[in-house]
């Protein structure tokens, strides 16, 4: 690149560079950037930010992605936060936005990702969760696809215009007006399907630390493709919300911002008080009722496993399903032995095993009620 | 198309005011008792210049709404209000036909005898005189005015979609009249609180705004300002707590709007100081959640009030004591 570190540069090189980070840095957006700066002083980096902050993001966490790449930048330009541009001539504005409608431009990407092929995707989805360094790109546009179906719904309150249903007074008393009185057909009405919530528990304690990126990935994977009904929180020694985290296009910060929530993270584990508890503070009031539960731990319980037998029974009675995943049932000759999984196990719809990938992708469905393989509610027995 | 006559119409009028820079805007919203930061002004200005939808989120209770009231009158525009909620659709926020008047015309020229062709009649009956305007073409047809359109987050998908034909066109076709197009675009703000993620697309039409709560020194200069009654050592007492309540993990952490809230009832209790009692007497003004209220009291309001482990709120050397 060159000498120039005028308003112009500056813009097209954090649009490059948010554009690698995943946020949709489109032509139209960076003009608008371009345009807002021109409204502003172009040549204060301080405005420069604003302008971007406005402009460049569709959500509070993309604002935070968007500081973080402006510091970045302006560290690796050498040039101090509130420091001023240079005045570059307005044409250079225009030649560079051309040359940012062919994409990366120049400038070649330093990390150039192997070329993925489709055996060696299928073998990393299906390697244990605890022997993967990490998840890369395309295993978590695997756990993406998995939850992009409408998933299960149940009748909502409000009706809606429909072909069937019950007849719709008001509205075919309208019908009859805007008819000059002659009643041509009778409206109906018909309640609107609603998504059931999903509510996911996950168990981050300290046997389960192995699984934790993988789970939380799980959860943002979930709520990214179903967000305003999908409901994560952590279990282990404290009950946290992580609901919030979980947002925003850049993975890997989302799954920091939700580990580092979980403050309880690696310790031991009281599933049947922390499952009470979210029954009392969320579950009863409305969060798990008629909804998905699916509670992500390895039974290894440390308080009364009586009390998380009744707790699990009580959130059964609360919710429409509830799904235990455990990654140790993948294990070869794997028996529900410890005491809080034995005591779980009467109370749980589905017991299924969530170690790799390919199994969360086939859990994704069993949620989503694709793959629905207990038609009537009976007890499950290992 | 002509406007409810308000006595200001007319074809030289300007469409807003010049503001030259985000600190005149700040005065101005000053002046309407709007204590705006250099952020949330430069989203405003931003949205007046490049004519932009200004779009709000935040929590429950930092101002969102405040802000385009505010707006509206340092433009000296009116506020047109639209407030969203589940299955509305476009007969709320559109337009609607006035069949019963509809009807009575009808009535009214089959009793006169009247005998012209039939389409000057049913010309007559989809005229202006017979539709009834909500919201959304009142913005059109009023300009300049500011259009607030509050809490799009509980509306549905497809109301997003009509916002979208709306916020690019500015314009409204009426198969029976012909198409509204606003003379001056209205100033859009949409405001919502993320009980849902808002899509894409109709964010990208708009500047995206975070609002956060304000600072210390701000809170307290909003309240004084807002409630004069309020005594400036109860103002920064509660400015103080509420920052505190913030920084727990509460199930809804007080925002603003509390804030005056718990400062008016104190006010109207008397007091010109926060001490425990009051605090404990007054919580339920500030704190909406049984839980919240439990878990403060649990912890002790003293603890809530002095000054010790300021940093964890990041206000060395204020208040207390």
């Amino acid at each position: 690149m060159a000498e120039l570190r005028g308003p112009a540069e500056v813009v097209v090189g954090i649009a490059r560079r948010l554009r690698r980070r995943g946020l949709s840095a489109s032509p139209d957006r960076v003009h608008l950037w371009v345009r807002a700066l021109d409204a502003l002083d172009p040549l204060s980096t301080d405005d420069v930010a604003r302008a971007g902050r406005l402009t460049m993001c569709a959500t509070r966490e993309e604002q935070a992605l968007f500081d973080e790449v402006l510091a970045a930048y302006l560290a690796e330009q050498r040039l101090d936060p509130g420091a001023q541009l240079l005045t570059v001539p307005s044409e250079l504005v225009v030649v560079e936005l051309g040359e940012l409608d062919d994409g990366a431009g120049g400038e070649v990407d330093d990390e150039e990702l192997a070329v993925p092929t489709a055996s060696r995707i299928e073998r990393l989805a299906a390697t244990d969760l605890a022997e993967l360094p990490s998840l890369d790109a395309e295993l978590l546009a695997l756990l993406l696809r998995a939850f992009s179906g409408s998933g299960r719904t149940r009748r909502g309150a409000r009706r809606r215009p429909a072909r069937r249903g019950r007849a719709d007074p008001a509205a075919t008393l309208r019908r009859v007006l805007a008819a000059g009185g002659e009643l041509t057909e009778v409206a109906r009405a018909d309640r609107r399907p609603k998504p059931r919530r999903l509510v996911l528990l996950l168990d981050l304690s300290g046997s389960m630390a192995a699984y934790e990126e993988g789970l939380l990935s799980f959860a943002y994977a979930a709520g990214r493709q179903r967000r305003p009904t999908t409901e994560v929180f952590t279990i282990g020694t404290r009950l946290t919300r992580v609901t919030d985290h979980l947002v925003g296009a850049d993975v890997g910060r989302a799954v920091a911002a939700a580990s580092a929530a979980a403050v309880d993270r690696g310790g031991g584990t009281r599933l049947g008080e922390l499952v009470k508890a979210f029954s009392d503070r969320f579950g009863q009031r409305g969060l798990a009722r008629g909804a998905v539960v699916a509670v992500f731990s390895d039974g290894w319980e440390r308080g009364d496993p009586a009390l998380l037998g009744e707790q699990m029974a009580r959130l059964q009675r609360l919710a429409h399903r509830v799904v235990w995943a455990n990654p140790r049932k993948a294990q070869p000759g794997y028996e529900p032995l410890a005491a809080g999984m034995a005591a779980a196990l009467p109370h749980v719809d589905e017991f299924v095993e969530g170690h790799s990938v390919a199994a969360l992708v086939e859990l994704a469905g069993v949620l989503l009620g694709a793959t629905d393989r207990t038609s009537a509610r009976r007890p499950l027995r290992a | 198309m002509s406007v409810d006559d308000d006595g200001h119409g007319g074809a030289g009028r300007r469409a807003r005011p010049p503001f030259d820079s985000p600190a005149e805007l700040v005065a101005a919203l000053d002046e309407q008792d709007y204590l705006a930061d250099e952020e949330m002004a430069t989203a405003c200005y931003l949205a007046l210049a490049l004519g932009r939808p200004l779009f709000l989120e935040g929590m429950a209770g930092v101002g969102k709404t405040a802000v385009a009231g505010a707006l509206a009158r340092s433009l000296e525009a009116p506020l047109i209000r639209l407030q969203c909620f589940e299955g509305i659709d476009a007969h709320q926020a559109l337009y609607d036909w006035d069949f019963p008047r509809q009807l009575l015309h009808l009535r009214a020229a089959e009793a006169a005898g009247r005998h012209e062709a039939p389409d000057v009649l049913e010309h007559e009956l989809y005229g202006r005189r017979f539709l009834v305007p909500r919201p959304l073409l009142q913005s059109l047809e009023t300009s300049p005015c500011v259009l607030l359109i509050d809490e799009i987050d509980r509306s549905d998908d497809e109301f997003e979609a009509l916002l979208l034909e709306l916020l690019s066109d500015f314009a409204v076709s009426i198969p029976e009249l012909g198409t509204v197009r606003a003379e001056t675009p209205p100033v859009v703000v949409v405001t919502s609180n993320r009980t849902r993620e808002v899509h894409d697309a109709l964010k990208r039409r708009c500047l995206y705004h975070w609002v956060e709560n304000p600072s210390y020194e701000r809170e307290v200069a909003i309240i004084l300002r807002r409630l004069p009654q309020v005594h400036e050592r109860l103002a920064e007492r509660v400015a103080f707590a509420t920052r505190r309540l913030r920084a727990r993990d509460l199930l809804k952490p007080p925002g603003v709007a509390e804030a005056l809230d718990w400062a008016e009832s104190l006010a109207a209790l008397g007091a010109d100081d926060l001490s425990p009692a009051l605090a404990s007497t007054t919580l339920g003004s500030v704190l909406k959640y049984k839980e919240d209220i439990e878990q403060v009291r649990a912890t002790g309001l003293a603890a809530l009030l002095d000054g010790a482990g300021l940093e964890e709120v990041g206000l060395e050397g204020v208040g207390g004591g």
